[in-house]
């Protein structure tokens, strides 16, 4: 069977996050590149989100079931940490599944990051409302990739896909 | 040689990572509220994660020079105090809250300063490492620098125990800054900058830099206070039950 990287790319599409089914492998970023070493044969190199993110594991996990499946019979997942995950390479219809999910997706490129002590929290826009009269709760959440925030008006309070 | 301070280099600041991670991790659902305890577990993911990395290179390290079968598994879980490289002070114990904060902002601080030497370094898998990892200890350093300021600058209560904890650690601080023979960054020339960044905040936190110049050495080079002889049985526990056992 030949298979092409649109191929292989089309099945990955399938693969989703386990904490945030919503978002597919590729709409977050992590795919960094596919090689087809034979007929049979796919090598998927990923990149891991924060360094202690439990659900890569799972993931590499999944890509393999899902190659088998796709009739591969040699899957080789590799990892790659260089050059670093950014939430940059999210994908624009990412963020708007993130958005109807009920999580603020990240609202700035991470080189403007701010990166000094005692600046001003970031107003996130409320995904539920819309508004920015929000503010910060913890900077830590139900995930190392998220912080959680509540919104003034609305009263929600709703989980933000940090910038990172 | 080279490669073997190469490794043990690497093993020190994996050590660092695990065993911060292991101190901090006990304060899981015992956090004085439910988002400070998520707070500390997360920075303890963290850790954890940089950890498998480091141990991951060390192994692929190991046993490229002397053909063994070493995994990031073996190294944290069948290595005994003298073999762990870790500084001092990541193996103390928690004590309160404000020791917990005090530790971490020492060495998130430190770490964010060794690890922007690292990303420079000539070796490319470490300068990944680092370049990684610091993305997640900016964050950490801001989140308990805000801390330190809170409790030195809260009530008398929290100011009086900050107090307590910068008595208890500072003389553990020392060893960030004195090299080991096979470390090749420069920690030295980093301790001047150190002090300036825990200056700032100690002066909003109205706390101040201990006189006292005297400072514990010993963890680099595998010499430990009693504390890490408790912490390796039960972080090893399954391994010296079970010897292999894999789940």
């Amino acid at each position: 069977m030949n298979h092409t990287k649109e191929h292989i790319y089309s099945l990955l599409a399938q693969v989703t996050d386990p904490e945030i089914p919503v978002l597919t492998i590729l709409d977050l970023g992590i795919v960094r590149d596919v090689i087809c070493t034979q007929d049979n044969a796919v090598e998927i190199i990923i990149t891991p989100t924060y360094s202690g993110c439990p659900a890569m594991d799972a993931i590499a996990f999944d890509i393999k079931l899902k190659m088998i499946e796709a009739g591969f019979t040699q899957v080789k997942i590799t990892y790659t940490l260089s050059p670093a995950w950014t939430t940059d390479w999210m994908t624009e219809a990412g963020k708007q599944k993130l958005k109807q999910y009920g999580i603020a997706p990240p609202i700035e490129r991470s080189s403007r990051l701010n990166k000094l002590l005692f600046d001003q929290d970031e107003h996130i826009p409320c995904p539920q409302c819309g508004s920015t009269n929000t503010k910060l709760l913890s900077e830590f959440g139900s995930t190392a990739c998220k912080a959680l925030h509540q919104c003034m008006d609305c009263k929600e309070p709703f989980d933000y896909f940090k910038c990172h | 040689m080279k490669n073997q301070h190469l490794i043990n280099s690497v093993l020190h600041i994996a050590d660092n990572a695990l065993i911060l991670g292991q101190r901090n991790a006990a304060w899981c659902a015992h956090g004085p509220i439910l988002e400070q305890d998520i707070a500390i577990t997360n920075i303890t993911l963290d850790l954890i994660g940089q950890a498998r990395n480091f141990y991951q290179y060390a192994a692929s390290l190991i046993n490229e020079a002397d053909n063994k079968n070493e995994t990031e598994d073996t190294l944290a879980f069948l290595r005994n105090e003298r073999d762990f490289k870790n500084l001092l002070i990541c193996e103390l114990p928690n004590g309160d809250w404000a020791q917990t904060i005090l530790r971490q902002f020492f060495f998130s601080t430190f770490q964010q300063l060794m690890y922007q030497k690292m990303m420079h370094s000539s070796d490319n898998q470490l300068a990944a490492i680092a370049a990684k990892s610091i993305k997640e200890t900016n964050y950490h350093v801001k989140w308990i620098s805000e801390w330190v300021i809170r409790l030195g600058d809260g009530t008398d209560e929290s100011n009086q125990r900050m107090k307590n904890a910068i008595e208890y650690l500072w003389n553990y601080t020392g060893e960030f800054f004195i090299a080991a023979d096979y470390e090749s960054i420069d920690v030295a020339g980093l301790k001047n900058e150190w002090l300036e960044k825990v200056k700032l905040v100690f002066d909003e936190a109205t706390l101040s830099i201990p006189e006292n110049k005297f400072m514990q050495t010993g963890g680099k080079t595998g010499v430990h206070t009693e504390h890490l002889g408790f912490i390796l049985p039960e972080m090893q526990s399954l391994q010296r039950n079970f010897p292999g056992v894999e789940w």
